[in-house]
């Protein structure tokens, strides 16, 4: 007891000191602010970019495999290939290709999440009932006009549930790109790891699922934004 | 493009095969590892998942453990269990270093995609037939083994090749806090800057994956009790991580 008021009285900082050593820590927060915010910072970015250029990428990928039932096959195999590998395994594979740099990160997690969202566009394109495409149609709409006003807004259910999947899972993997040193809070674990520095551990862990459950709430919120008429259905 | 070829003479040198900490070895360590974690996670979580599933109860419980799953990094998981004081570090029998830890992390990795397919699985089967069950007076046990589980097999299988898929790759990531298994070669060779070994590594670890995921499509095909009609019950199943249960998600979430 009094060799902890003297810690106290000397200033010290008592709870992440290698003596006590907590799990939580308030003090560390504080001392460690900027640290905490620029590797939140790095994993916002790296997921953020990630998923839209997931999203960039399956879109074409969606509406050709739609159009050509041969692909689909193909294209589905060949996302569930890349998502069958370790992400372990695959950031060091691209490597090769794109050094050790956010890049390898992003393209690596954006390889997975493709893999969950060829699959919801797809379905979400398939759960668009015949009848009202062929309203649409009847009624002289262009091939366009029928994806982004007919199509699009009546999968955008579907969609938003496979965004949803994807992004969370990707804040998660986020922290294995610290293999190459861009993995926003997973360059904290693995330091709390090597360390064995609890509070730094604890609190990168916290901070991964709260970012998880905010993005998954901005979601949530955005597609009762874009598609109001689901809302009486519901209740 | 130099470590390319440092990786091809890693691979192709005989003596980073065999004996201690060997590829082979590690190769093996890791097989262990997912197979006894997929094993108690199927013995722990499908009676359950079934069950529930039978009651037609705990959906919300059922289906929200694999969003929370997929939230939680197992990264974190796997530091936050090998630092604290239980279970520790240290090695343990046949799995290696940081054993124990290693196994309890991969084991409730695995969980997720067993219980939440297991339950929507059997809650899935037609009502129809549940009824037609009923009608004929079957009691729930005999409405249970003989009606439900085999309608539901097919996808209560994807989940545990799901599961087995997440392992190997929780497994993998296990070496980057000291863990055991392949993903040793993959963290050594990036923390040593031999780039090379670090990518015949995750050469392994990739093609091992690739074929662990095609003979469990193999075993599944093999094991299925219903016909083989077409595609499409193969690629509800595979979309366990994607709309099939974000939409049980709503359906029972609100």
């Amino acid at each position: 007891m009094t060799l902890l008021v003297a810690a106290a009285a000397a200033g010290e900082p008592s709870c992440y000191s290698r003596l006590t050593n907590e799990w939580f820590c308030g003090q560390y927060l504080q001392d460690r602010r900027s640290e905490l915010v620029d590797a939140t910072t790095q994993h916002l970015e790296i997921t953020v970019v990630s998923v839209l250029l997931g999203v960039v990428i399956a879109f074409p990928l969606a509406l050709l495999a739609r159009r050509l039932p041969r692909l689909e096959s193909g294209i589905l195999g060949l996302t569930t290939a890349i998502y069958t590998i370790p992400s372990l395994a695959l950031l060091p594979l691209l490597v090769p290709f794109t050094g050790l740099s956010a890049t390898t990160v992003v393209i690596g997690l954006a390889l997975y999440a493709l893999t969950i969202l060829v699959r919801s566009m797809l379905e979400g394109l398939r759960s668009v009932p015949d009848e009202v495409r062929e309203s649409a149609i009847g009624l002289g709409f262009g091939s366009t006009r029928l994806l982004l006003k007919v199509d699009l807004p009546l999968a955008l259910p579907v969609i938003m549930a496979g965004l949803r999947v994807a992004t969370v899972s990707t804040v998660a993997l986020t922290t294995v790109g610290s293999l190459v040193a861009y993995g926003g809070l997973g360059n904290l674990i693995k330091d709390g790891v090597s360390t064995n520095f609890r509070a730094e551990l604890m609190a990168a862990s916290i901070l991964c699922v709260v970012i998880a459950v905010v993005l998954d709430l901005l979601i949530v919120l955005t597609q009762r934004l874009l598609t109001p008429w689901t809302r009486g259905v519901r209740a | 493009m130099t470590v390319v070829s440092d990786a091809w003479d890693y691979l192709t040198t005989a003596a980073n095969w065999t004996g201690d900490d060997g590829m082979l070895q590690l190769l093996v360590q890791q097989l262990l590892l997912s197979a006894t974690a997929l094993l108690v996670a199927v013995v722990i979580g499908l009676p359950i998942a079934l069950w529930l599933g039978h009651l037609g109860r705990g959906g919300f419980l059922a289906i929200n453990v694999s969003n929370v799953g997929r939230a939680v990094p197992t990264f974190a998981l796997l530091a936050l269990l090998v630092t604290a004081d239980w279970p520790g570090t240290a090695s343990f029998g046949p799995y290696g270093r940081a054993g124990l830890a290693t196994i309890i992390a991969l084991t409730l990795f695995a969980l997720p995609p067993i219980i939440t397919n297991g339950y929507v699985a059997v809650v899935e089967v037609s009502p129809s037939v549940k009824q037609a069950a009923d009608g004929m007076g079957m009691t729930g046990w005999q409405k249970f083994f003989r009606v439900e589980l085999p309608l539901s097999a097919p996808l209560v299988m994807s989940g545990v090749r799901l599961a087995l898929v997440q392992v190997w790759a929780t497994a993998t990531i296990a070496a980057l806090v000291a863990g055991p298994g392949l993903g040793q070669v993959i963290t050594d060779g990036f923390y040593r800057t031999n780039y090379g070994k670090g990518i015949a590594g995750a050469i392994v670890v990739a093609l091992v994956a690739l074929l662990l995921e095609v003979v469990a499509a193999l075993v599944q095909r093999v094991l299925d009790p219903t016909p083989r009609a077409s595609s499409p019950p193969r690629l509800r199943g595979m979309s366990e991580g994607g709309p099939i249960v974000t939409e049980a998600t709503d359906a029972v979430g609100h």
